[in-house]
């Protein structure tokens, strides 16, 4: 049982690997960001567990400018990709501001509720 | 009116569309601009009752507070009014006001008061905070409008901001002088739904942004934002199980999410409590729950194979559910998460309060919907409810889905609490303004394919003769259109009903300050009683600057705001011992009241009474809440004693503790030498229509300080303790 399951996770991961090679760069530039932002996020959470979580909103205002970041970057990736067909009539350059205006809200609350 | 108004400019709207085929578009926005007008200045005017009636002034408890602070944050600014220490009320703990308050609603009054002095109109405060409540209810009706189009069509949009601009569930609290929170927090609701419903239409983030702000705006506004934090990851949990996911929710609601957390954590009231309490633990789920899904859905994409993916959900599936678990389980067990407050378990139980919180269940609006308020606020609507419902059901879209649940969730609420009827309110219209809007439309495209061509449907329904009407049946031509053109009057009919009764309940029920007192005089002229603001104004001038004034909650708020002086406890319940500490006083001897009040530095004591008005919501009625929340702090107290046979009773038959009790003692001090109406004995009390039991009162420890004109309000001053000499 369990052999058979790590085979089926390895048979995953290569035809995984081999469909994401066919991604256009720009998405997968944004993938990067994402996992970047989320491993920042995972640094934070484990940084928490070690040394405690004292200034809350110091935490909470890292913690979340990282999943925020994250999140806003998904949605600028589904947003781009053109094999969305939700999305063809807008535009990427729209989709850009939008992210854009969220971000800088983003950042902006964060650096209020930073403390 | 604005019902009458709109509905037939409607119906000249799809008639001109005929006559005139060049400029239809032009006059069509014409129309539509003219009455969103009409109907923007009608929900004003239809809230200046209690302004023409009594005079421009704040109505009731709760927005004294408003108005007080608003008056501190003009005159001192917004540092100061964010750091306000309060040592005038909750003495001696006072009270951090900045911290602990919702400070949308001052906030907006104070700038609209700058905006206009920078335009050099030189208002008072007061008369902005007045009218505060109805300028936002205008502004309702435009989201409402809006909302409607978005989710039906600009006729149902028309007639939704008709019907929400003189709703009785609506004006029952936006009515000019109720200058409380729940005025500007149902445009925050209905815009943040709006915006939000948009956003997941468009899948824009910029729609997603400000529907983010509409929720921020919420918070600081209204403790009842919690409603949208839990209506809107359920809106997004059933079209999940629905299998109407799609990549413009994911988009809508994770902006919406992330971005409102974060505002609304600015708010210090809030704080952390999104992370933290277990009401906002259900958006949070569901927004992990949206990573998942979405990866999962990403996966699936790119691997194309049903047989890899199954083993990949398996052991993904498998460990989130196992690490969420074990963080739900630790973060419940260590006491990270706090668990559901009161007030949110009173809601999903209504007899919780009952059993559990005297001080939540005292408050008559938190009190159980009975079906005549549900009558009496919508009228028509009830009726229309359902129909509308029916014609979401038959159209179903992201957006009608959106509504429908708003409109079932609320109206659940609204049977729990009398209060939250305000925030069904709004669905409610919206829903019935479906109704209303598609039948017209149905019957007035019936009326005209007649006059075109003889084509007709069958008069089976009001509802499917749309989609029947092209059905070519011929036979019933004439009684079809007369069927037709009865049904239009009926609707009307109706509407123009719903219109008097709206004006009929504004004038009569709603628009009383309550703190100016009306009454019918035996020769049917107006009496009326402003003892309060006597006995306030009374306080303000005759007491030292310094003196404490004691009195049930209730007043709290009225005295420091009118009166100036501190007080002991106010509306703001935050401390349930002090406010027994205040219900014990008030249910002892005197001798031990004394104790008490000395206890507390008490100056004054302060009692409404009713008696000689027949008004009923004073002090005795009120008395045997203070028995009940003094008992559940100190069990000296036991509410039989005060009972006789599990009956309240004031006269001869009372038990002796009550009429020996502080409260007794205060509100019947030389009462038993009144006479209060003719061919009654002394001491007739007419609240309660009964001959008081004790009419030999001797004060000891308080002597009788002021007793306003109509003995409404009676205050005592605490004497200071006798020589021990």
């Amino acid at each position: 049982m369990v052999k058979s399951t790590s085979k089926d996770a390895q048979d995953l991961f290569r035809s995984l690997h081999s469909a994401y090679s066919a991604t256009p760069t720009n998405l997968k530039i944004i993938d990067m960001y994402v996992v970047f932002a989320v491993f920042t996020a995972l640094i934070q959470v484990a940084y928490m567990a070690l040394v405690g979580s004292f200034p809350f909103n110091s935490f909470l205002s890292g913690v979340l400018s990282c999943v925020g970041t994250a999140v806003l970057a998904v949605c600028l990736r589904i947003q781009v990709n053109k094999e969305n067909k939700e999305f063809k009539d807008l535009a990427p350059e729209r989709a850009f501001a939008d992210f854009v205006l969220c971000n800088l809200v983003l950042h902006l609350v964060i650096i209020n509720f930073l403390g | 009116m604005g019902a009458k108004k709109a509905s037939p400019d409607l119906l000249n709207s799809s008639f001109s569309f005929k006559s005139l085929k060049l400029k239809t578009k032009q006059q069509e926005l014409l129309l539509r601009v003219s009455i969103l007008g009409l109907v923007y200045v009608l929900a004003f005017i239809a809230r200046l009752f209690s302004v023409l009636r009594y005079e421009s002034m704040i109505h009731e408890f709760d927005p004294y507070f408003n108005y007080r602070t608003t008056l501190f944050l003009t005159e001192k600014g917004f540092y100061e009014f964010w750091n306000w220490f309060d040592s005038e009320s909750w003495y001696p703990l006072g009270r951090i006001i900045g911290g602990t308050l919702y400070p949308g609603l001052m906030v907006t009054a104070a700038l609209i008061y700058w905006t206009l002095r920078f335009l050099r109109f030189f208002v008072h405060i007061r008369e902005v905070c007045v009218l505060t409540a109805p300028f936002f209810a205008s502004n309702t009706t435009i989201v409402a409008y809006f909302f409607g189009k978005e989710i039906w069509d600009t006729g149902a949009g028309l007639v939704a901001a008709a019907l929400i601009a003189i709703c009785p569930g609506y004006i029952s609290r936006s009515v000019a002088g109720s200058y409380d929170n729940e005025a500007v927090a149902i445009f925050a609701l209905l815009l943040t739904f709006y915006l939000f419903v948009k956003a997941v239409k468009t899948g824009s983030l910029s729609w997603a942004l400000g529907s983010a702000f509409g929720y921020f705006y919420m918070v600081s506004a209204w403790g009842g934002y919690v409603f949208i934090i839990n209506l809107v990851p359920l809106y997004v949990l059933v079209l999940l199980i629905t299998g109407r996911y799609s990549m413009r929710l994911y988009v809508a609601y994770n902006c919406m999410y992330i971005l409102g957390m974060l505002l609304a954590m600015q708010i210090r009231f809030v704080g952390f409590q999104h992370v933290q309490s277990g009401e906002h633990m259900g958006a949070m789920g569901v927004f992990l729950l949206m990573q998942v899904f979405y990866f999962l859905d990403w996966v699936k994409y790119q691997l194309n194979d049903t047989k890899l993916f199954q083993t990949f959900l398996r052991i993904t599936v498998t460990s989130a559910i196992l690490v969420g678990g074990i963080a739900l389980g630790v973060g419940t067990a260590s006491g990270y998460i706090s668990p559901w407050t009161g007030r949110f378990y009173s809601l999903l139980d209504p007899t919780y309060a009952k059993d559990h919180i005297p001080i939540i269940a005292s408050v008559s609006e938190h009190q159980p919907t009975a079906w005549s308020s549900f009558m009496f606020d919508y009228h028509i609507l009830l009726f229309l409810f359902p129909a509308g419902l029916y014609f979401c059901f038959k159209r179903l879209s992201d957006a009608t889905i959106f509504i429908v649940m708003y409109g079932l969730t609320s109206l659940y609420f609204a049977g729990v609490m009398v209060r939250l009827i305000l925030v069904a309110t709004p669905a409610v219209c919206l829903i019935s303004a479906i109704a209303v809007s598609a039948t017209v439309k149905n019957l007035t495209s019936l009326l005209r394919t007649k006059q075109k061509v003889p084509q007709t449907g069958s008069t089976k329904g009001v509802g499917s003769s749309k989609s029947s009407s092209k059905v070519t049946l011929d036979q019933s031509q004439p009684f079809q259109k007369n069927g037709a053109i009865a049904l239009l009057v009926g609707v009307f009919y109706l509407l123009s009903r719903y219109a008097i009764h709206c004006t009929w309940v504004t004038s009569e029920a709603y628009s009383s300050p309550s703190i100016v007192l009306a009454a019918r005089g035996a020769h049917g002229n107006r009496i009326i009683f402003d003892d309060y603001r006597e006995a306030y104004y009374w306080l303000r001038q005759n007491t030292p600057t310094d003196a404490k004034v004691m009195s049930w909650w209730d007043y709290g708020y009225q005295i420091t705001a009118m009166g100036n002086r501190t007080v002991i406890v106010d509306n703001n319940t935050w401390n349930n011992t002090h406010i027994a500490t205040v219900g014990r006083a008030m249910s002892s001897y005197e001798d031990e009241a004394y104790d008490i009040m000395r206890s507390l530095d008490v100056n004054y004591v302060l009692v409404v009474f009713g008696g000689v008005t027949g008004y009923s919501s004073d002090d005795i009625n009120k008395f045997l809440w203070m028995v009940r929340i003094g008992g559940g702090v100190y069990p000296v107290i036991k509410e039989p004693d005060y009972l006789v046979n599990g009956e309240f009773r004031v006269d001869k038959g009372a038990s002796p503790k009550m009429l020996n009790c502080l409260m007794y003692k205060l509100c019947y001090y030389r009462f038993g030498e009144l006479v209060t109406e003719y061919g009654k004995p002394t001491g007739y009390d007419r609240a309660r229509g009964v001959e008081i039991g004790n009419k030999d009162i001797k004060l000891e420890h308080l002597e009788e300080a002021y007793t306003t004109s109509n003995w409404i309000v009676r205050i005592y001053r605490v004497k200071p303790p006798t020589n021990r000499l």
